[in-house]
């Protein structure tokens, strides 16, 4: 088959919604495009454990450090679903791991912001995997087959996290008048890098329209981001607090949320963020501390597998 | 670059009763670390009561371009379903 119809054949099971699998013949921008964008979730995710690592050990009570830890392991867990759906395209996880650790891999800037108080631990859980949750479910319906069943397993665990985050605003904003004002100061600084998760307004995204057309997204940013806004502005009520900028919108049915700082947005992504330099300093260094692990693991296994070998043979 | 470690697939039976499932896959040096990394990565809700791992090379798959002739045969043999067959109405049991 020629490569038209091939493309033909490709884009009528998208059409049909019949899932593409690793085997299946694809395009090649195709595949650049879910490599970047399941590598990019991927790394999210890993890079995501290190501002809440951070609080471990400073968690207010036995309660929230447990759930804490079980959130930062199932992040680790979410990473790797993510790593191995994006090994079926045919990239290795080292090579994944080796564009982390040079730069050329991005990960959502979200994570390139330090956590200063306990009550940053209640706006990433709420606003941060709030806005990450809207994206996954979307992506549970992504037409790439690997992808999508990682995302379904994904939005299972995300549940929890998004609820243990709301829950510590909660209680803070039933706490002393400092504890209401370090949860709101925290809303405030979240807010608005939350809303920016969703990636440029559509008019400015360069990869929207080509992943519409293959159902790699099925929403536009701009969709998804709205929806965020609207359905926050609604549970900010039971904290008794505010999000900053909102204004409702009689015409268009939904909530205004203000400009955005899309060229600060452009700085944190191209390294200029308060801690880009930290994060990947603290994912080089773990990795390169594990090295001797690694070779120790596969040293060990190899003499196993030999020493079997040799048990057969003189049996 | 330093030596990737083996892939390997993942089977999980969730509950006594069924078969064990494909979940995924995971890097481990051996079959008892692909065992423990599965426990951590595919069971932190007890999902399962008993894994399965195999090297990822060792499995051998069919080829989606085979497809339609690999699976064509079965297409024109209603006869292996039993609505193929005409039965009295009100007959019971069968």
């Amino acid at each position: 088959m020629d490569i038209m119809n091939l493309e033909k054949v490709f884009q009528s099971k998208i059409d049909d919604e019949i899932k593409i699998e690793p085997k299946d013949w694809m395009p090649d921008t195709y595949r650049k495009t879910l490599i970047r964008q399941i590598s990019q979730h991927a790394h999210s995710e890993i890079v995501g454990m290190l501002p809440e690592g951070n609080w471990i050990t400073r968690a207010p009570s036995l309660r929230r450090k447990v759930a804490l830890l079980a959130k930062i392991q199932d992040e680790a867990g979410h990473g790797l679903y993510l790593y191995s759906a994006a090994e079926t395209l045919g990239i290795s996880r080292e090579q994944l791991l080796e564009e982390l650790h040079t730069g050329k891999a991005k990960y959502s800037s979200i994570f390139n912001y330090p956590a200063l108080s306990w009550a940053d631990m209640g706006s990433v859980g709420w606003l941060v995997d709030g806005a990450a949750i809207m994206n996954q479910v979307m992506l549970c319906r992504t037409s790439y087959g690997p992808y999508s069943r990682a995302m379904v397993r994904i939005c299972k665990e995300e549940s929890f996290h998004h609820r243990q985050g709301f829950e510590i605003l909660l209680t803070l904003s039933q706490g002393t008048e400092a504890q209401k004002k370090m949860a709101q100061e925290s809303i405030n600084r979240w807010w608005k890098p939350a809303l920016m998760m969703f990636g440029p307004p559509d008019d400015q995204s360069s990869n929207t329209e080509m992943s519409m057309k293959w159902k790699i997204k099925r929403e536009t940013n701009d969709e998804l981001r709205q929806r965020f806004v609207d359905v926050a502005v609604e549970q900010v009520k039971f904290l008794n607090m505010t999000l900053p900028d909102i204004h409702w919108n009689e015409e268009r049915g939904h909530y205004d949320f203000g400009k955005l700082d899309w060229d600060h947005f452009w700085q944190v992504v191209k390294g200029n963020g308060p801690c880009n330099k930290q994060r990947l300093d603290a994912r080089k260094k773990a990795h390169e501390d594990g090295a001797w692990v690694r070779e120790a693991a596969m040293a060990y296994a190899e003499k196993e597998k030999l020493s079997l070998e040799n048990q057969s043979k003189s049996a | 670059m330093e030596k990737e470690m083996p892939l390997w697939e993942v089977f999980i039976r969730s509950r006594q009763g069924l078969d064990h499932k494909h979940v995924g896959s995971l890097h481990a040096t051996d079959a008892q670390m692909a065992i423990e990394n599965a426990r951590d990565v595919y069971t932190r809700r007890q999902e399962g009561v008993s894994i399965w791992v195999v090297e990822s090379k060792y499995i051998t798959a069919s080829d989606p371009a085979d497809s339609d002739q690999l699976f064509e045969p079965a297409k024109d043999k209603a006869y292996r379903h039993p609505t193929f067959y005409h039965l009295p109405e009100g007959i019971k049991h069968i």
